[in-house]
């Protein structure tokens, strides 16, 4: 009985890799990608190219966990990317412009989060209309086009090849990298982390027993508006262009690795971790895909069926536990 | 953060002074709307006290203990605490203030720890950060104080069995040393055996000179727990006193006003036929094979502790739950394997013990729930007729007294007992001849129990079979004409309803032995 409890609880840790092993171990078994594929330089490019949807994730993970759901990250991508690009192209110093890509986001979020508990609406509806909004502010302050901006060492965040040779890896990288730590934390440690887990797992307990139900989504919505804030910024400074148009449909890619790395929707499940390996695992694919030649369409029904296969073998996982 | 003890120690039982009450309240008044939900309502608990508070649903039971949690304001009316005025904001207030609530549903967060139920809203941190190690201590001394040690802190609470998280949320209610602890209906998902443990738990409370409000509709628990009782009706209050100078019929008396010559009403009936046959059934969520026979004009109880494997058996009969082998006979016919529409085609019917997750669609209309298994008589080239339905759906009401205005109003806004109707006219309106009954009378009023009775007894006589699964011993000895008793999933004895006694149902019920 022990034993196996012990065994199930190894399995239930490495449970979550074991995709993303199988998804390298995949395509690095072709001898035609094989060399490349793991490649120092492919694993920084794939690492780098997971930047935007991960920071998304970071924000997503607590949300979906709380029980909620956000459908406005990509516009809110979008927003602050043209946000930054019009503050720099102004003229204002880049520091500022990059805090007022992120505070866009963050007040996205906030907007999100106030209109979900005063409205009383359930937050699909609420962030569904917040993904127009959004996307047509980005559109009006961008005049419908892409806002060009002059270079700066905001463009350096997103560099295959970082400025000092010693970071290896671009700055946005490592950024993702302390940030999902710093959020694991956070989640695991914290009272506020507890209170998300309560909340998605039983609302009215969690009010019943004094915790600020209110405030807290506010304050969820609002820490994942301004991770997407951040987001924008790295999309902007990959592209060096603001462009309302950009990110279209990223939402999806964002829950999505969300709920293979285990999060419910249904509320008190997920973990940092596992979104992180969610995004890894959505990232290899298309880069495995793209190096085999494999077209567009090919990656799509791969990516959708790894949805539904995930997290069908997550539901058994938890019925044995059960 | 202190890092007192709980509850040891600080409080006494060498001196339950009854002479100065624990709380007081003086002319209470709440109106919803137009309707007057308490009447200037006096109250008085005394300290180190157990207060039954009785009345059926609508007398204004919860209204008066969200008042006194916090939850709701009075509109008229003074509270005193400890002898200082008391008008708590919202339920934390009233929980700072010492006043503890525990609900007739289970409040707590399935994902989460017994610890972190426990300390859920008053984390210990520091700067934000959550320090475990002192509140460990706390918890398990709580679950000792308890005896209930064996919980463990680190399982998530979907993994305990509903006992045990009564028990939880009871920690959680007395961690931080509640003065006055409210209990809502706390034994209605409680088999026998954990409902003593808990009345051991009040008892203990009780003596360390905490209070208790107690309510619950199970009389013969009230008066074994309860020192004293407050019933209401209608918003009033209609009486107090010392429960050992009270009897029970004294308190229903009190409770429905007017006199229930019989809380069971029976209507004659003869056994016939055999109508379901069960041979060596067993289903996949079921323990041990069964053999069975149901006859119409036969109501059979099926008595056990919960968990014995009554709710299952019915779940495979109906084909809620897959069947691994044996067989089903139904006049005759065999029918092994069926899902739930064929079952209901073949004249069964089935009444859940989950009213509000699986017995009705709460947003919807009463008639909607009450058609929803039988649309075939108001449809017409696949349009149903909204007119017939309705009006066939008014007479159901009628006939099973629905406190209803309409067929039109949503289930959501019933009270539990009218809820139990609809689920119950479901049947009668599918026109069942077998019909699966499990705990059609939990949590519900006196009135509407009686009622019920009635009406299953009247099946019986219009030559229906009647399986009645009740963890509530005097209604099975009261209603039916055979009882089974299950223990650990197994039938172990089955005799006529007049060999049986309460003693010797639960000696079976918790023994296994006839």
């Amino acid at each position: 009985m022990k034993k196996k409890t012990k065994l199930q609880s190894l399995i239930n840790l490495l449970a979550p890799f074991l995709g993303l092993i199988l998804v390298i171990a995949i395509f690095s078994s072709i001898p035609d990608v094989q060399s490349r594929f793991l490649r120092l330089a492919n694993l920084k490019s794939v690492a780098t190219q997971s930047v935007i949807v991960a920071l998304g994730a970071l924000g997503m993970t607590v949300i979906i966990i709380s029980g909620g759901i956000d459908l406005s990250p990509a516009s809110n991508i979008a927003l602050s990317s043209v946000i930054t690009a019009f503050a720099i192209n102004a003229g204002i110093s880049p520091l500022i412009s990059l805090i007022l890509g992120i505070a866009a986001g963050g007040f996205i979020g906030f907007i999100n989060g106030g209109l979900i508990t005063e409205l009383r609406l359930v937050p699909f509806i609420i962030t569904l209309g917040m993904m127009g909004i959004a996307r047509g502010v980005a559109k009006w302050i961008a005049g419908n086009q892409k806002i060009d901006a002059p270079l700066t060492w905001v463009n350096e965040l997103m560099a295959k090849s970082p400025r000092p040779a010693w970071l290896w890896l671009a700055p946005g990288v490592w950024l993702m990298i302390v940030l999902a730590v710093a959020m694991a934390i956070f989640l695991r440690y914290t009272v506020f982390g507890r209170h998300v887990f309560a909340i998605g797992s039983n609302e009215a307990t969690a009010r019943l027993c004094g915790v600020r139900t209110k405030r807290a989504k506010i304050i969820i919505y609002t820490l994942a508006g301004l991770f997407c804030g951040l987001s924008g910024v790295m999309e902007f400074s990959r592209l060096t262009v603001g462009d309302p148009t950009v990110a279209v449909g990223l939402e999806l890619d964002i829950i999505a690795a969300v709920v293979i790395g285990g999060g419910s929707l249904s509320g008190g499940e997920g973990s940092i971790l596992g979104s992180m390996i969610g995004v890894f695992i959505m990232s290899f694919l298309r880069n495995g895909c793209t190096m085999m030649g494999w077209p567009n369409y090919i990656q799509e029904i791969i990516i959708g069926i790894i949805i539904v296969a995930a997290v069908s073998l997550d539901q058994i996982r938890h019925r044995r536990a059960a | 953060m202190k890092s007192e003890r709980p509850l040891e120690g600080g409080m006494r039982s060498d001196s339950p002074s009854k002479a100065r009450p624990a709380l007081e309240m003086g002319r209470i008044t709440k109106h919803f709307g137009a309707t007057c939900a308490l009447d200037q309502v006096d109250f008085g608990l005394g300290k180190g006290e157990v207060h039954a508070l009785l009345g059926e649903n609508g007398a204004g039971k919860s209204t008066l203990v969200k008042i006194i949690s916090g939850a709701i304001r009075p509109d008229q009316g003074e509270m005193h605490l400890d002898g200082r005025p008391y008008h708590p904001s919202d339920p934390l207030d009233g929980r700072r203030s010492g006043v503890s609530m525990i609900y007739q549903e289970l409040n707590l967060a399935p994902h989460l720890t017994v610890e972190e139920n426990i300390m859920l809203g008053k984390e210990v941190h520091q700067a934000g950060f959550l320090r475990r190690r002192e509140v460990r201590k706390k918890v398990k001394e709580t679950l000792d104080f308890l005896h209930h040690p064996e919980i463990a802190l680190d399982v998530p609470i979907r993994r305990l069995s509903v006992g045990a998280r009564r028990i939880v949320e009871i920690s959680r209610a007395i961690i931080d040393r509640a003065k006055i602890l409210v209990m809502d209906e706390p034994t209605s998902s409680l088999t026998r055996e954990d409902t003593d443990r808990l009345f051991q738990v009040i008892r203990k409370l009780r003596d360390e000179g905490v209070s208790i409000i107690y309510i619950s509709h199970f009389l013969e628990e009230v008066q074994a727990v309860a020192d004293s009782y407050t019933v209401l009706r209608d918003g009033k209050n209609v009486g107090s006193g010392n429960m050992a100078k009270a009897t029970l019929d004294d308190l229903i008396q009190l409770m429905v006003g007017q006199k229930i010559r019989d809380l069971f009403i029976r209507v004659e009936h003869q056994r016939g036929e055999a109508l379901l046959s069960l041979t060596g059934l067993k289903g996949k969520t079921m323990q041990e094979p069964l053999s069975l026979e149901l006859h119409r004009g036969e109501i059979l109880g099926l008595a056990g502790l919960i968990g014995a494997g009554r709710t299952e058996t019915l779940r495979t009969i109906f084909g809620l739950d897959a069947l691994d082998k044996g067989s089903v006979e139904i006049i005759g016919k065999k029918s092994i394997k069926a899902r739930p529409w064929s079952r209901i085609a073949q004249g069964m019917g089935l009444l859940s013990e989950d009213r509000q997750g699986e017995g009705l669609a709460l947003s919807r209309s009463v008639m909607d729930n009450v058609t929803l298994s039988h649309f075939a008589p108001y449809r017409r080239f696949g349009f149903l007729s909204v007119n017939k339905r309705s009006k066939a759906v008014a007479g159901w009401i009628d006939s099973l007294k629905i406190k209803a205005q309409n067929p039109g109003q949503a289930v959501l806004s019933l009270s539990g007992g009218n809820q139990q109707k609809v689920a119950l006219a479901r049947l009668l309106h599918q026109e069942a001849d077998i019909l699966l009954l499990d705990e059609p009378t939990r949590g519900i009023d006196v009135m509407s129990k009686s009622q019920i009775y009635e009406w299953i007894s009247r099946l019986a006589a219009q030559g229906k079979a009647v399986l009645f699964v009740s963890s509530y011993f005097p209604e099975l000895l009261g209603v039916c004409d055979t009882i089974a008793v299950f223990y650990r999933g197994r039938l172990v004895d089955i005799r006529p309803a007049r060999d049986w006694s309460d003693e010797r149902l639960m000696a079976a019920s918790t023994t296994g032995r006839a």
